[in-house]
């Protein structure tokens, strides 16, 4: 903010604002260097066979392979369900993970008897348990979108219930001298101050879900990007895996991104 | 004038795993209506553990507390409190912040609306009554949180030292200023406070405790004599100089 005292803005402020956007967009411009370099080193290694193309893939059969699976249209439904389970799976490992949380903050009891086992749980790699609900679930939708809710629940469990733990003792004694009882501490103060924590959980847990769904894809391998790494892996087409790992990683951006979004309209509604 | 506050022979401890605090032991005391009560002592004596008593909101070991003669059950809307900092909600308009102990009481309604909005008119607050609590300064805040006080119409108010967490000028003028609505109000005050000049320009009686478990070290009649009596117009008074250094003596302060 600059002073209200000037009706316009400095000549001093104006050249530390240009200053500053100067620089950034030589940040800018110095990551999409980097991009089109390594990629451009990629491409020229793999055409003089400095590297093998068939292992290494390159990125203009990467290009290639994208055409292809747009135009019959396959990119897209692969794309589209690893982003729906993925989806699927943040959202209700947060909405289940925060009831959960709610539980824990009403009953001391019931977190003190669970915290050994959420320890466990959490320190726990959660793929392991993958084969598992293959077998009691079945090589469905369904247990990819468990997997990813396994991933993410337990986090979201500790966190959010710590973030209602924390929630300020003389605000909810301000509540108590009003005669609030504890269903009203929780609707008017803990749960409102616990959003920021919950939105927070979310970032994780977006890249979490992923890891679940990526795995459950894996292991079911109907559909999906994770399903076409494992497929093009098993039949050496390396452009697809190739493919599907860069989709991938866009996917994983534009979801953090929109979470991130998200998180600065609720903030900014609060 | 008959008594609103009536302490008996209230004793409090609380337990930890660490042990026993005696907080409170055998203190007596009685408010009588309208009048404004201080209370001093060392820090962790019990002060608060008191006005926690009083509110309700901790039931005491032993002895009993009436309120308007009624034994204390639990928290009631004839007393109000005021904590140390304003708890304003962040997430709340000031109008939001101001109603919220109506909304748990379930007394919102076009009536408790109508007097809400004619207490943030006249205390200069309604043009901000959308604002969120960060928009506002420390002062204004912290009469916006005496305003969600006075909005349950509290016979009793309990001030916990309200103004400790303010810059000096701000902390005078707002207390000038809540002495000011508490009279115009007509509430009878418990004011907690470690400021000693601050208890003496705006009490009727001055309690000192002991240091804990607190039990009543003395109580001091404050009159000062100064015309259109108001706690910065009573820092002028001659007697002022006299009550400093008594209760300064009795609070035993070493450093
Ligand atoms: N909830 C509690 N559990 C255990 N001990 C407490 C609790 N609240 C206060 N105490 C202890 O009781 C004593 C009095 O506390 P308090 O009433 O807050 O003092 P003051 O307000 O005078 O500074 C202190 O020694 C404090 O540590
Ligand atoms: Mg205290």
């Amino acid at each position: 903010m600059y002073d209200s005292k000037y009706s316009a803005v400095s000549e001093e402020h104006k050249k530390f604002l240009m200053n500053n956007k100067r620089k950034n967009s030589a940040i800018g411009l110095s990551r999409f260097i980097i991009l089109i370099l390594l990629f451009f080193l990629w491409e020229t290694a793999a055409s003089k066979e400095w590297i093998d193309p068939f292992i290494m893939s390159q990125p203009s059969r990467i290009i290639k392979t994208i055409v292809i699976m747009s135009k019959d249209g396959s990119l897209f439904m692969h794309t589209g369900i690893t982003v729906y389970e993925t989806i699927i799976g943040f959202v209700s490992g947060t909405v289940i993970g925060t009831l959960v949380a709610i539980a824990l903050w009403w009953s001391d009891f019931l977190a003190k008897v669970l915290d050994p086992y959420l320890v466990v749980l959490n320190a726990l790699p959660k793929t392991a348990l993958g084969p598992i609900i293959l077998v009691w679930i079945g090589g469905t939708t369904k247990s990819i979108v468990v997997m990813a809710l396994l991933l993410s629940i337990v986090v979201t469990i500790i966190n959010v219930f710590t973030g209602f733990s924390n929630c300020d003792e003389d605000k909810i004694k301000l509540l108590k001298t009003f005669g609030a009882n504890k269903r009203q501490i929780l609707r008017k103060v803990v749960f409102p101050a616990g959003i920021p924590t919950i939105i927070s959980t979310l970032k994780i847990n977006v890249g979490l879900s992923l890891v679940g769904v990526i795995v459950g894809e894996f292991l079911v391998s109907k559909a999906g990007l994770g399903h076409l790494i494992i497929y093009g892996g098993q039949v050496f087409k390396m452009d697809l895996v190739m493919t599907s790992v860069l989709i991938l990683a866009i996917v994983a951006a534009i979801l953090y991104l929109s979470v991130l979004w998200i998180e600065k309209k609720v903030l900014k509604m609060m | 004038m008959e008594k609103v506050v009536e302490i008996i022979d209230v004793s409090m401890n609380y337990h930890t795993l660490d042990g026993e605090t005696k907080a409170i032991q055998k203190l007596n005391l009685e408010v009588l209506n309208g009048e404004f009560v201080s209370v001093v002592g060392p820090s962790g004596c019990g002060k608060s553990t008191l006005l926690s008593l009083i509110s309700g909101i901790l039931r005491p070991s032993a002895g009993k507390i009436l309120i308007n003669g009624k034994e204390v059950q639990g928290p009631s809307a004839s007393v109000g409190y005021m904590l140390q900092k304003d708890h304003l909600f962040e997430w709340r308009t000031i109008a939001k912040n101001i109603t919220i102990g109506l909304e748990i009481q379930g007394k919102l309604n076009k009536e408790t609306q109508a007097s809400i909005e004619k207490l943030l008119k006249e205390y200069g607050l309604y043009e901000f009554r959308n604002h969120y609590p960060r928009q506002l300064s420390g002062g204004m805040r912290q009469r916006a949180a005496l305003i969600r006080t006075l909005a349950t119409k509290p016979d009793i108010l309990l001030l916990d030292e309200p103004f400790s967490a303010l810059d000096y000028q701000t902390r005078i003028a707002i207390s000038e200023e809540v002495w000011l609505i508490l009279k115009k109000e007509r509430k009878t005050a418990i004011l907690v406070t470690h400021d000693l000049a601050e208890a003496i320009s705006m009490s009727d009686r001055i309690m000192v405790l002991s240091k804990r478990p607190a039990e009543i070290k003395s109580i001091h009649e404050i009159s000062l004599t100064c015309s259109n009596k108001t706690p910065i117009t009573c820092r002028e008074a001659p007697e002022f100089r006299f009550y400093f250094p008594t209760i300064w003596k009795e609070l035993d302060v070493h450093v």
